[in-house]
């Protein structure tokens, strides 16, 4: 395919998605959705089929319908901007561009389960749109005085940790303590800030919520496939032709994709950041790109052939390692163990062996520790370990 | 209250709503090890050994943080179980610089029975332990990084028991570890010396400074008179230390085991206790006096003193209010400043060639016997203190079968005591044998309670209070004549801070104020064996009370000893002597010292 070519088919597929960065009139779509009625707005945000775009892929509306059915003195939504995912940049642009529908979606969720306070976790590191951020946070508080809704929405600035994007992390940080994942049950649709029920969103997700509004739900689920309704804002990276912010629609598979980023060389792609998973080539025209083949929560990773996934693995792992909270021992001690275990095998200081017993240990991070950070890392870890045995082995 | 119902290793088991599945398997006599989890501290969830399946769920459940819900089929010993905690406590031990074979916590510690009872590998993985300097800066606690597993219980702690958070995690990742405020040794921050994050640490990451050793030497030393003296506290709890169940009164063994090991001179805290109440009581009197009859500015209400946790606590915390705390030193101190002088004296031994050993529940006292002002005798007044646990090493380094020792008695003339003295070790303690003493003093009368239990200041709320009607007083204590002497008593640091704050706010009703560290009061103090919790807290306490009721002599003015040391030495409390050896000032460390 000649590079016009690709272009072209680039833009087409964008061009069918094209919700999220298109302007609308966001003043408009509140409106609309104040003259629904509560239960309509989570109704269609349920048949839009929408889930969380924040990775883990909760469908939302029923996140939402769990927050309106609960009980509290107060209820709040926080929109999760800590976009802490090493490849992933999408939410930044969202918010620099698009703020006015990340904010309608907040107040379209505060409409219809009955939230009084929102705030934007905004990752330290985009500290410097804060003001900005806050400027458009004040103007809309403006309106939706004058719009009679009951609503404020505020920038609160992140901890700077990765696991304070983990969202019971993020709400122990707001509160101001260490972030650190609590135990759940109790999930913040019941008790979360100030242990009041808290919607929880990713940025895409509440400027898809307006656009879902703006659009029906009918139009997002015409999007993607069966199981992975809408599009997709991804963050395209590594070893490619084009790369950047893209939306598209789900389902694509891994061919599709590479064939219009890939620099012609791909051996592998790492979906989903560090935490995701590493498709080999064999394997690309197998996998579809969304909830029935590999979920990602936007970056993709592209590798070509001269780069050594030992390099990319030890990278992510020594991530992890510093990442990790450190409150439990599975991912604590896991983390540095996996890392330091390919090191060893590496230097010949344990047998090549070993490596099942690392991918072992991955299985058990996987299943016995806290919080999805800890659980996750047997992704990248057992999808390399698997794909490219010989590139960590030897 | 609901109940739900649910499964565990199929057997039905119903439960009330917000138990744990850890709560629920108990009931059904499932066990599932544990590390992170204490009975007395808020839920962690994060040693993750306590894992189990459920029937449905891809991740595995921590069962001391899941609520148990209905219709949950839960399974305690399956492969995945299995395998998953094997591999947990195998990361734990690559953690843990195991030196099993010299650890002071060795046989005594939980990482090393649970490692063993899933015979984990302790090279399955590399060695990652924190081989940071241990830090032995405090007089009073070691603290072992390398021996760490972070389960935070000593965090929980600090934070939920004693309202001190002199440690907390620092860092995150691979960096994580258990620190101190700006990483700074223990002896320069806020701890208290307490101890009760040693009694809840599972491994020997903390433990008290001990010092063993220096009293062998003394022991061998032949040129030197040992000393020694034990607090109310570790009769009750030094059984444990030697394979007893708790709740067991050892006095009369412990004299004999602390001669075979040869002590010269086998005494008891008991005895300065009953001399505290008298000093206390006293000055409580005094201080009731001035404010009533003398209409004086005296800081009221009192505070005890005999708790060297808490007086370091309100040295921090509370400077301004040190002059509520009574001039009293604490029973170990008063013993001290006693044994190098009158005992000394009477004895016919020389004082510079005196080391005086003191057996404590406690690791404060440690600190406490090392403040520098603590030589009114001309000699550091206590030299060693160890813990009931130290006392238990040394009986079993001397190869002695103490459960089946022969009660012996303590010397004299310091070594007679009363019920009074020995209810100081538990939490309400000390309030009750004052008021034998006081109540007495005032009206003549026994205290208007039956058999002389006092039973509204005894028991294990954190916060108790009581009013003694004080009525047909002796003429000298006329302006006492109708009034209601009101008194509190807590125990655990953070019911103490409670205190502190109604009596800054100006909104407290007290006249006398008790205050023990540790929850239990000394029962349950930091040097006490290891474990403890609630139930092992009130079987202590309930043997202290029946060796109260046992003893014929009841109330602390009664001691025949005490009578003695006043007629012969101290002539009357408060007076002159007294003033140089039983009493003393505090420092305030608003800005950590
Ligand atoms: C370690 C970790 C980091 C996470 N970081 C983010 C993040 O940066 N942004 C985000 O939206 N969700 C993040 N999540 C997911 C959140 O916990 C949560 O599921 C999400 O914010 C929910 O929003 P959604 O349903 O709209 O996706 C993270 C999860 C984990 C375990
Ligand atoms: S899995 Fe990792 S990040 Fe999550 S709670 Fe455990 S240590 Fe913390």
């Amino acid at each position: 395919m000649s590079n016009t070519d690709k272009n072209e088919i680039l833009n087409k597929m964008q061009e069918r998605v094209n919700l999220i960065f298109k302007n609308s009139d966001c003043s408009a779509i509140l409106d609309k959705a104040l003259t629904m009625k509560q239960d309509d707005i989570i109704k269609s945000v349920t048949d839009s089929g929408l889930r969380g775009r924040g990775g883990a892929g909760f469908p939302t509306g029923l996140k939402w319908k769990g927050a309106a059915a609960a009980s509290g003195n107060i209820k709040y939504i926080i929109c999760n901007a800590d976009e802490g995912e090493p490849g992933t940049f999408k939410d930044r642009r969202i918010l620099e561009e698009e703020a006015d529908k990340v904010i309608t979606g907040m107040a379209i969720c505060a409409y219809a389960v009955g939230v009084s306070e929102g705030y934007i976790y905004l990752r330290g590191e985009y500290n410097f749109m804060k003001d900005k951020l806050q400027g458009e946070c004040d103007k809309w508080n403006d309106k939706f005085k004058s719009k009679k809704l009951n609503f404020t929405v505020n920038v609160r600035s992140g901890a700077g940790a990765y696991v304070c994007g983990e969202e019971t992390a993020l709400i122990e940080s707001m509160e101001g303590r260490r972030g650190e994942p609590r135990n759940k049950p109790p999930f913040p649709v019941g008790a979360g800030y100030m242990n009041e029920p808290t919607v929880v969103n990713n940025v895409e997700t509440l400027a898809y919520v307006a656009t879902i509004i703006d659009k029906g739900a009918d139009y997002f689920k015409s999007i993607g496939t069966k199981d992975s309704m809408g599009g997709k804002v991804f963050s395209v990276s590594g070893d490619c032709a084009v790369k950047g912010i893209y939306e598209l629609p789900l389902g694509m598979t891994m061919q599709e994709f590479v064939d219009l980023f890939g620099d012609g060389d791909t051996k592998a792609v790492q979906v989903g950041g560090a935490s995701g998973t590493c498709v080999p080539r064999k394997n690309f025209a197998t996998t579809v790109i969304g909830f029935e083949g590999v979920p990602t929560g936007g970056s993709m990773m592209l590798f070509n052939s001269k780069r050594s996934m030992f390099n990319a693995l030890r990278n992510y792992l020594e991530f992890f390692e510093e990442e990790s909270c450190g409150q439990c021992t599975p991912c604590r001690v896991g983390c540095q163990q996996l890392l330091k275990g390919i090191e060893a095998i590496r230097s010949g200081e344990r047998p090549v062996s070993y490596i099942e017993e690392l991918r072992k240990l991955a299985v058990t991070m996987s299943v016995a520790s806290k919080c999805g950070l800890g659980q996750s890392v047997a992704s990248p870890f057992n999808s390399i370990t698997e794909h490219f045995r010989e590139e960590i082995c030897y | 209250m609901d109940n739900v119902t649910l499964t565990i290793n199929d057997i039905k088991v119903t439960v009330e709503k917000g138990a744990t599945i850890l709560d629920a398997a108990k009931k059904v006599g499932v066990r599932i090890p544990t590390l992170c989890h204490h009975e007395d501290l808020c839920v962690a969830g994060n040693c993750r050994v306590c894992v189990v399946e459920q029937k449905g769920a891809r991740a595995l459940q921590a069962s001391c943080a899941v609520p148990a819900a209905e219709g949950m089929q839960i399974y305690t010993n399956t492969k995945k179980v299995r395998e998953a905690r094997k591999t947990i406590i195998e990361l734990l031990l690559s953690e843990h610089a195991g030196e099993c074979t010299s650890c002071y916590r060795s046989g005594n510690c939980e990482l090393q029975a649970i490692a063993q009872e899933y015979l984990a590998d302790g090279d399955a993985f590399i060695d990652v332990a924190d081989m940071t300097e241990i830090d032995i800066s405090s007089p009073a606690i070691v603290k072992d990084d390398s021996k760490c597993i972070k389960c935070t219980r000593c965090v929980r702690t600090c934070a939920e028991l004693q309202g001190v958070s002199a440690l907390w995690a620092i860092n995150k990742g691979n960096h994580t570890k258990i620190s101190t405020f700006m990483s700074k040794p223990m002896h320069y921050v806020v701890c208290t010396n307490c101890g009760q994050c040693i009694n809840r640490c599972p491994t020997g990451a903390l433990t008290e400074r001990n010092y063993i050793q220096d009293v062998w030497s003394a022991i061998d030393d032949p040129e030197v008179h040992v000393v020694v003296q034990t607090a109310p506290a570790v009769r009750v709890g030094l059984g444990e230390a030697l394979g007893m169940e708790p709740g067991r009164v050892v006095t009369g063994k412990m004299a004999a085991a602390l001669r075979k090991l040869g002590f010269d001179s086998v005494l008891d805290t008991d005895f300065s206790a009953d001399l505290t109440i008298m000093e206390e009581g006293t000055e409580l009197l005094v201080r009731l006096k001035e404010a009533l009859a003398e209409k004086k500015n005296v800081a009221l209400p009192m505070m005890t003193s005999c708790s060297p946790g808490w007086i370091k606590f309100i040295e921090h915390q509370y400077p301004e209010l040190l002059d509520n705390l009574s001039t009293c030193k604490s029973p170990q101190q008063m013993f001290g400043a006693l044994a190098k002088t009158y005992y000394a004296k009477k004895k016919g031994v020389d004082p510079s060639k005196m080391i005086s050993v003191s057996i404590m529940p406690c690791t404060a006292k440690k600190f406490e016997a090392a403040r520098p002002e603590m030589n009114s005798s001309g000699f550091q007044d206590v030299d060693y203190v160890l813990t009931t646990r130290e006392l238990g090493h040394m009986i079993r380094q001397a190869g002695i079968d103490f459960e089946n020792l022969q009660d012996e008695k303590f010397d004299t003339i310091m070594g007679e005591s009363t019920g009074a003295a020995v209810i100081f070790g538990a939490t309400g303690g000390v309030m009750e044998a004052a008021l034998r003493t006081a109540y007495e003093i005032v009206t003549g009368r026994e205290v208007p309670f039956a058999n002389l239990n006092i039973e509204p200041v005894r028991g294990m709320d954190g916060i108790k209070s009581a009013a003694v009607k004080i009525e047909k007083v002796k003429p000298e204590w006329s302006f006492l004549e109708g009034a209601e002497l009101k008194v509190a008593i807590a125990h655990g640091l953070v019911n103490a801070d409670k205190l502190m704050k109604e009596i800054e706010a100006g909104k407290s009703p007290y006249h006398f104020i008790e205050i023990m560290a540790c929850p239990g009061g000394c029962i349950g103090g930091g040097g006490q064996p290891i474990p403890t919790s609630p139930e092992i807290r009130k079987k202590r306490a309930e043997a202290i009370y029946v060796a109260d009721s046992e003893l014929p002599i009841r109330k602390s003015h009664e001691n025949p000893e005490i009578q003695m040391i006043y007629k012969d030495f101290l002539h009357e409390p408060l007076g002159h002597h007294s003033h140089e050896l039983l009493h003393t000032h505090y420092t305030p460390r608003r800005n950590v010292k």
